[in-house]
């Protein structure tokens, strides 16, 4: 669609409807002294200025182009082939509203619809919705559609402790006001403690595969005991790692929800990401957001229509559950064209580079006098490190000295782990990159 | 068009329900009128049994290919059974509304209440009126 700005025409014509002079005159009831009030603004540049200033005010961060990084923790350097943004970009796609009159977008429509499908095959769930915000932001709308598949009459949901802790604050954030208690996250509980917790007034549990540690825990029965006592299961996941392990619907879960920025899209400093939210199609009517379907047009052609929109405003008013009336559409398009570009392949191969190259590092890190690696339970991309001096400290020696952008102090969220480096290694960490990691290591503890 | 059934035997609403008594016991669902004026009707969502409502509160809701709509019950009362077919055929609401397509049943709290609903010959008139 191309942009049409207003003619002057055009503004006289409306400028007459509303029986206005000028433009100025609306501005009119805005003091005098407000309406233009002076700025005090340094000299203008040229753009050639402007560029050179900007160039070295991001020459000052350290990115992930220019330094090694082993920083998780939720958000993931990984590679994003070129291809994403040349489709991405194209004038035709480039928006990140799905259209309001959205039939007359069949390409953007089955776009979406592709990365529903993917998304729900990925997951091993039958609905995926067209996206929201974040990870964090996914999980707190499938805290709503528990609470109201029970019909608001459950209202504790169950957090497993070792969800990422900003999504634990974000969730208690949206749904603060609308009575829900939020058990299992403030101590260490692990799998068999939060089964515990389970009651009839319980709405859902919800745990992270993988964990915020980066581990896989074992999940066998968990579903059923859930199921048993008439709650939800909802599990936090990350896309890569499905590539590899088991999807959380073979495991039982209910819904699956977390963060898609690891599907081609770059860290950005921390966004625009993507919320991917999939769920078994029993809860379709409950959930926030859009699902696109496919259809047949009035002459027999394959055709793309918005299907369901069940919770959203304008449709259901008082009804909607959610503020969501809009989603991460081109978010969702990067990482659709990162799942088709992958395959289901090459969407492995990712996730066994990202595993063995952290197996390799954790290896080589636990063998250095003063750091030991967690390999109580298994792990994919991410690893914990007890370290021999704060990880702060750690972490400025390996910036400043090495070029190396460390990992997590987990320390900042979990007492009980202070001194303990969360490492994450991904496809991006070349070995030298690992190696160079591990002698910087020994050289800070030395 | 001014052509719905309205069996003379059951009460109506103004927001379109209608209401069949049996001793202490109601059933309640939508009336030919309303399932013409929602088009084709693909979902529809109701109460527990066990629910207790007063006159006029929400205790579903009806989606069709053209609006959502609330269902209001037209009597106070305590749900006692809803009909379950209607999650994987709600089409019987459009093809049969006062049969199989009835949403619930629930027990009547005060038989006064029946006093305020419309028969079948004045909710003819309504229907006719909106035309």
């Amino acid at each position: 669609m191309t942009y049409l700005p207003h003619t002057d025409e055009d503004r006289r014509a409306m400028l007459a409807a509303v029986g206005v002079e000028s433009i100025e005159a609306l501005f009119e009831a805005v003091p005098e002294q407000y309406r233009f009030p002076p700025l005090d603004l340094p000299e203008a540049l040229s753009e050639m200025e402007v560029m050179a200033e900007l160039q070295g005010l991001q020459a000052a961060n350290a990115s992930a182009q220019d330094y090694a990084i082993f920083l998780g923790a939720g958000a993931y350097h990984h590679f994003v082939p070129s291809a994403i943004n040349h489709i991405l970009l194209r004038g035709e796609f480039y928006t990140a509203y799905t259209p309001y009159q959205p039939e007359m977008s069949q390409g953007t429509l089955q776009a979406v619809f592709e990365y529903q499908s993917m998304l729900a095959a990925l997951t091993g769930m039958e609905a995926a919705n067209a996206s929201h915000y974040d990870g964090a932001t996914s999980l707190a709308e499938a805290i709503t559609v528990a609470v109201n598949e029970a019909r608001g009459k459950r209202r504790k949901i169950i957090l497993s402790p070792a969800i990422n802790p900003q999504y634990r604050q974000v969730v208690r954030t949206y749904m603060q006001g609308q009575d829900i208690k939020f058990v299992g996250d403030k101590g260490r509980a692990d799998i068999s403690d939060l089964l515990d917790m389970l009651d009839d007034s319980t709405a859902m549990l919800t745990v992270a595969y993988p964990n915020f540690f980066g581990q896989i825990d074992d999940f066998k029965g968990l579903a059923e005991r859930v199921h048993a006592a008439g709650a939800l299961l909802t599990v936090v996941a990350d896309p890569i790692a499905l590539g590899l392990f088991k999807s959380p619907g073979e495991l039982g879960a209910d819904m699956v929800v977390g963060e898609g920025q690891p599907l081609g899209i770059p860290l950005s400093f921390g966004g625009p990401y993507l919320g991917y939210f999939a769920c078994k199609k029993a809860l379709v009517r409950r959930i926030a957001g859009r699902i696109v379907g496919e259809t047949k047009d009035n002459r027999g052609q394959r055709a793309f229509v918005m299907t369901l929109r069940p919770r959203e405003q304008d449709i259901r008013r008082e009804k909607a559950t959610s503020n969501i009336c809009t989603n991460q559409g081109l978010m969702a398009l990067s990482a659709c064209i990162y799942l088709a570009l992958m395959g289901k392949c090459g969407l492995r191969t990712v996730a066994e580079l990202c595993y063995h190259k952290a197996h390799y590092a954790a290896r080589q890190i636990d063998a250095l006098p003063g750091y030991k690696v967690d390999f109580s339970k298994p792990f994919f991309k991410e690893f914990m490190v007890k370290c021999p001096s704060p990880v702060s400290e750690i972490n400025a020696a390996l910036l400043h000295d090495w070029g190396i952008v460390g990992g997590y102090d987990l320390g900042q969220d979990y007492p009980h782990l202070a001194n303990t480096m969360l490492i994450a290694v991904t496809e991006m960490n070349t070995r030298e990159e690992i190696d160079a990691l591990v002698e910087a290591l020994k050289e800070v503890a030395a | 068009m001014g052509d719905w059934k309205v069996p003379a035997d059951l009460k109506y609403t103004e927001s379109d329900e209608w209401v069949r008594v049996e001793g202490n016991e109601a059933t309640t669902g939508i009336t030919d009128y309303a399932q013409d004026q929602l088009n084709d009707i693909v979902f529809v969502e109701l109460p527990e049994v066990g629910a207790s409502l007063r006159k006029g509160d929400s205790y579903g809701v009806v989606e069709s290919v053209k609006a959502a709509s609330d269902m209001h019950i037209p009597l106070s009362g305590t749900v006692t059974a809803i009909n379950g077919k209607l999650e994987d055929a709600p089409e019987t609401v459009n093809s049969d509304p006062y049969g199989e397509g009835w949403f619930i049943k629930f027990t009547i709290a005060d038989p006064a209440e029946l006093g305020d609903l419309m028969d079948a010959a004045a909710y003819q008139k309504y229907c006719a009126e909106r035309e």
